[in-house]
């Protein structure tokens, strides 16, 4: 139940590719048990009315056959998709679609974080290395994971490799811009200041550069896992025969509209799951930024 | 209010080398840029400073007057004439020239311990000798108690308390300081004047303190070096002959107001000249 109430929450899923920072957020959950406190459980309050009263339009809207310009004869009832739900999650299939899914993320999405804070890190401290790669950067970036599948195809020698391939590409870009642009802010006085204490070239990288850069990666690893599970499902719609975006692609090929619906949450709940836990391992190193305020 | 002054250590694990920190600034000039852009921030100066002297450096805003100070700091080089400190030629940045800022320049990643402790760290001390170090200069500043905090939960003069601490973790022979207390408050200011002469009294380094703001130069130092503006040289070397300890109270007595005076008209006699040099 719970990745769909928070899915629900959020039907626009994943952010956009961009090169835009986001303020890394706060951080998403603390230690220990979450103490409710009456502003915690108002909220919470609100949200699952906001939750309760989006269902109920929407069964109204598939009970009376709903077609003003949005047809909604086709549209599942919430209670079909939520027992649909409840009746995948019993059978293996469903759950091989989901690891494979989760694999996938997990190998490009880790080739990404180690490659593109490296590039980062390159391209903020060589003048030489930015000039060199930025091109590529300002070239492939904007290409949507969608267009890459026909190439993707051709050029590597699986479709579970033109998968990750495609899946890599898109967590990159906002991995090395944010770190890039990290890189970019440290501040010229800690340089100064750790010169003067004796610290070497790798000391002012090691104590200055990157956790001064580390606010802005961490944004950007969150950005790039939404990023990811977007290129994931592009590439899984159209090749593979295992994941959950074939599993909702599948769904609509095989005329079963409740398990479309129950793939859309799925993919949401995982999205926002994987994201959460990005800024969960992130946050042990920002502690020095939250308590500042 | 200052707990530096409660400090129980003996001076002895505190005192620095009493003959270290002659600094010899050599017809130093400066200038940056190239061709029809170049800019002469620095006219060719030579001062002596002795070892343990508490000099300030006195000018208007732009007068070259950091320049001069981030050359002692090895931040810049020379373009003519060179910088020695205790016979050995500065060539860049290094721990023996201790470095507070104005603004403030905490690692805000480190706690205030951290932050003490990284000069010993980066020098090969163990852990525990830098957090030993780092402990005794934060008693020095008085900020013990705040070893576990991070920076940005300081007020700004505790943090500029810490820069100190920083820098004198290292044992300087040299503590450069670029108008440190500019960004805070009056009050505050003058409460850091009066606990750095006393830090300055138990470690005993040479200062070169950086200040636009006469009355801070006159407290403090031994000597104030006027300097004039663009481009920037030293016009008057003017000794202090206020005793030690000092205390506020001086401000008041006529030999505090002699060259508070001084170095008032000079000031303006240069801004009136360099006035008239504009509008020629």
């Amino acid at each position: 139940m719970q990745p769909l109430v928070k899915d629900a929450e959020n039907p626009t899923a994943e952010p956009k590719p961009s090169a835009e920072v986001t303020p890394a957020a706060p951080p998403p959950a603390r230690k220990g048990v979450p103490r409710l406190s009456a502003e915690r459980l108002q909220g919470l309050a609100m949200a699952l009315v906001s939750l309760s009263v989006g269902i109920g339009l929407w069964h109204i809207a598939t009970a009376i056959n709903l077609d003003f310009y949005i047809n909604f004869s086709n549209v599942p009832a919430p209670w079909k998709v939520f027992s649909a739900f409840f009746a995948h999650i019993q059978t293996e299939i469903f759950w091989t679609h989901i690891g494979v899914s989760m694999r996938r993320i997990l190998i490009s999405y880790s080739i990404a974080v180690v490659l593109g804070i490296t590039i980062g890190l390159m391209m903020g401290r060589s003048r030489i290395a930015r000039a060199f790669v930025m091109p590529y950067i300002e070239v492939i970036r904007p290409i949507p994971a969608v267009a890459w599948i026909p190439l993707a195809i051709l050029m590597w020698p699986t479709e579970e490799s033109s998968i990750i391939y495609i899946t890599f590409l898109g967590a990159l870009f906002p991995i090395v811009l944010n770190t890039l642009h990290g890189v970019e802010q440290t501040p010229e006085v800690l340089v100064r200041a750790v010169q003067s204490l004796g610290a070497s070239r790798v000391a002012v990288f090691l104590h200055v550069v990157i956790p001064a850069a580390l606010p802005s990666i961490a944004a950007g690893l969150a950005i790039g896992m939404g990023v990811s599970w977007f290129s994931l499902l592009a590439g899984e719609i159209i090749s593979g025969q295992y994941g959950i975006g074939y599993f909702t692609w599948n769904a609509y090929s095989l005329i079963n509209y409740q398990d479309i619906v129950v793939g859309m949450l799925v993919i949401g709940g995982l999205g926002t799951a994987s994201t959460a836990a990005v800024k969960l391992a992130t946050s042990p190193m920002l502690k020095w930024q939250k308590r500042a305020r | 209010m200052l707990d530096v002054l409660k400090f129980k250590k003996p001076d002895t694990a505190l005192a620095n080398d009493a003959d270290k920190g002659r600094i010899r600034i050599s017809d130093v000039s400066i200038r940056f840029g190239q061709g029809a852009s170049a800019h002469q921030a620095v006219e060719s100066t030579s001062i002596d400073i002795e070892a343990g002297e508490f000099v300030c450096i006195l000018g208007p805003s732009g007068c070259g007057k950091s320049t001069l100070l981030n050359a002692i700091a090895g931040y810049t080089k020379p373009t003519t004439g060179q910088v020695t400190v205790d016979d050995v030629k500065v060539t860049g940045p290094g721990p023996d020239r201790g470095m507070v800022f104005q603004q403030y320049s905490l690692l805000p990643w480190k706690t205030v311990y951290e932050n003490v402790a990284f000069g010993p760290k980066m020098a090969g001390a163990s852990r525990t000798s830098a957090g030993s170090v780092a402990n005794t200069f934060l008693g020095l500043v008085g900020l013990k108690k705040f070893g576990n905090r991070y920076p940005a939960e300081l007020s700004g003069g505790m943090q500029q308390r810490v820069g100190i601490a920083r820098a004198l973790a290292n044992y300087p022979s040299v503590l450069l300081m670029d108008e440190p207390f500019g960004a805070l408050d009056a009050q505050t200011r003058l409460m850091m004047q009066e606990s750095l002469l006393d830090i300055w009294r138990k470690f005993g380094t040479t200062v070169v303190f950086i200040t636009h703001d006469v009355d801070e130069a006159v407290f403090l130092a031994d000597r104030v070096l006027i300097m004039s503006a663009a481009p920037g040289r030293i016009i008057e070397d003017v000794r202090v002959e206020l005793p030690r300890p000092r205390s506020p109270e001086m401000a008041s007595t006529p030999k505090y107001l002699e060259a508070r005076q001084f170095c008032l008209d000079t000031i303006r006699a240069e801004s009136r000249k360099a006035f008239a040099a504009q509008n020629a």
